[in-house]
């Protein structure tokens, strides 16, 4: 899905993502790891709040992501966030 | 001994059976008692081996408009003439053709108990539906391709047509039918493990025994320059739809993806959207779909000046034994609105 949107649509597809081998497999070019399967953008053991703290850190990774020019297939994996 | 000639019922769509194009892709199952079109050269790869006693032909959307009614007519025809093997098509890369000879195969496996041969190109969906049914060789996109593939079609319906053994797809030219066939092998796995390790470290070539999936690659697209102007669409594949799942999006493999609206939504929240995914346990995202779907730090980003707009529709679908020429399908289609809307970037969340 990643790879063919982009293709469409030309414009940069970042994919959040807990099993990034799936994702390079497939394809995408930019993929930023998610925390689970379950809850790629959320950790229930959190307060509400830090929680959506910390999903606000992925999606500024993404949108970072988004910004950065890549060559090839890039994990962006700083900064750890959990 | 002569070998006993192997009779053939030829299957076919109304515009290889001369009948006409899409104009009389409605017509219902018919006869010619003789070969037509693609047929004559098979017969003349047959020689005098085999004979294609029967072609029946159907209009390709008569069939996709009465899958169930066509298939009978279809396989009450080809039993009239009580064959060895049927062949269908080539159908090469056209889908409903594929379609209507990947459900012919069946009815007629099952139904008649005459094994099916076929000839189709790897991306043809009836392939992927209902390749188990049939021996399918791999054929080119187009009709210009028959010429090559008439062989193998030819020499697969004379061995099966005589119920002699079929070999592997590699020995017999076909593409693997999804078909796991247990035989004991010389060697044990560890062996053959360790034999095909040693070979890749010495650069030896060996061949696996699990073929992965080739997936093609899409050149990286360019940043965006200006987060701050930019609308930014969410796409997801985790199953996030409104409440009640309108589309009745399946839990899995997904047929069909839904597009629904984000004007006045400022987060997901459960009394608005739920998880419609059948491949994950979903007390998380039920309890939060912004887990799944950010909304909620979307629109504060929105409202910080971050990003300049989330766009107004999100797209979901269900990731979970959906196929790739359907990912690929919805994906086809979302990415041609989202271009059109004027996005300048997409975040795809997945689970």
């Amino acid at each position: 899905m990643v790879k063919e949107l982009e293709r469409v649509t030309g414009v940069p597809v970042v994919h959040i993502c807990t099993i990034v081998p799936i994702s390079l497999t497939v394809g995408a070019n930019r993929i930023v790891p998610a925390v689970a399967i379950p809850h790629p953008l959320g950790k229930p053991d959190l307060p509400p709040e830090e929680e959506k703290v910390l999903r606000k850190k992925i999606v500024l990774k993404a949108l970072n992501a988004i910004t950065t020019p890549v060559e090839e297939q890039t994990v962006f994996t700083e900064p750890q966030l959990w | 001994m002569e070998k006993k000639k192997v009779r053939i019922v030829h299957y076919i769509n109304q515009f290889f059976a001369g009948i006409g194009g899409e104009e009389k892709a409605d017509v219902p199952p018919g006869v010619i008692e003789k070969p037509v079109g693609p047929g004559m050269a098979l017969q003349g790869a047959l020689k005098d081996e085999g004979e294609i006693v029967a072609t029946v032909y159907c209009g390709d959307s008569y069939f996709g408009d009465n899958l169930e009614k066509a298939q009978e007519e279809v396989v009450e025809l080809i039993r009239k003439y009580n064959p060895d093997v049927v062949i269908a098509g080539p159908a090469f890369n056209a889908g409903r053709y594929g379609t209507a000879c990947g459900a012919v195969a069946k009815a007629v496996t099952e139904k008649l108990g005459i094994p099916v041969i076929s000839g189709m190109y790897p991306e043809n969906p009836g392939y992927e539906m209902y390749r188990q049914y049939m021996y399918c060789v791999k054929t080119g996109a187009s009709a210009a391709t028959l010429r090559q593939a008439v062989g193998p079609i030819v020499k697969l319906a004379l061995k099966a047509g005589r119920g002699e053994e079929i070999g592997t797809p590699e020995e017999e030219g076909y593409m693997p039918k999804g078909i796991r066939k247990s035989y004991f092998h010389t060697e044990r796995g560890a062996k053959r493990a360790v034999d095909m390790l040693v070979a890749k470290l010495r650069g030896e070539p060996f061949k696996t025994e699990l073929p992965m999936p080739v997936f093609d690659r899409v050149p990286p697209a360019p940043p965006v320059a200006d987060l701050s102007k930019a609308v930014i669409a969410l796409v997801t594949s985790g199953g996030i739809v409104p409440k009640g799942n309108p589309d009745r999006i399946e839990a899995s493999s997904a047929s069909k993806y839904g597009k629904y609206s984000l004007c006045n939504i400022d987060s997901a929240t459960p009394d608005k959207f739920e998880s419609c995914h059948g491949g994950y346990d979903r007390t998380y995202a039920n309890e939060n779909p912004n887990r799944v779907l950010p909304v909620d730090v979307m629109r504060e980003l929105e409202k910080e000046g971050v990003i300049g707009k989330l766009h107004d529709y999100f797209y979901a679908t269900v990731g979970n034994g959906t196929s790739v020429a359907n990912a690929k399908k919805f994906a086809n289609a979302i990415g041609q609105e989202l271009k059109e809307a004027g996005v300048h970037a997409i975040i795809v969340p997945s689970t």
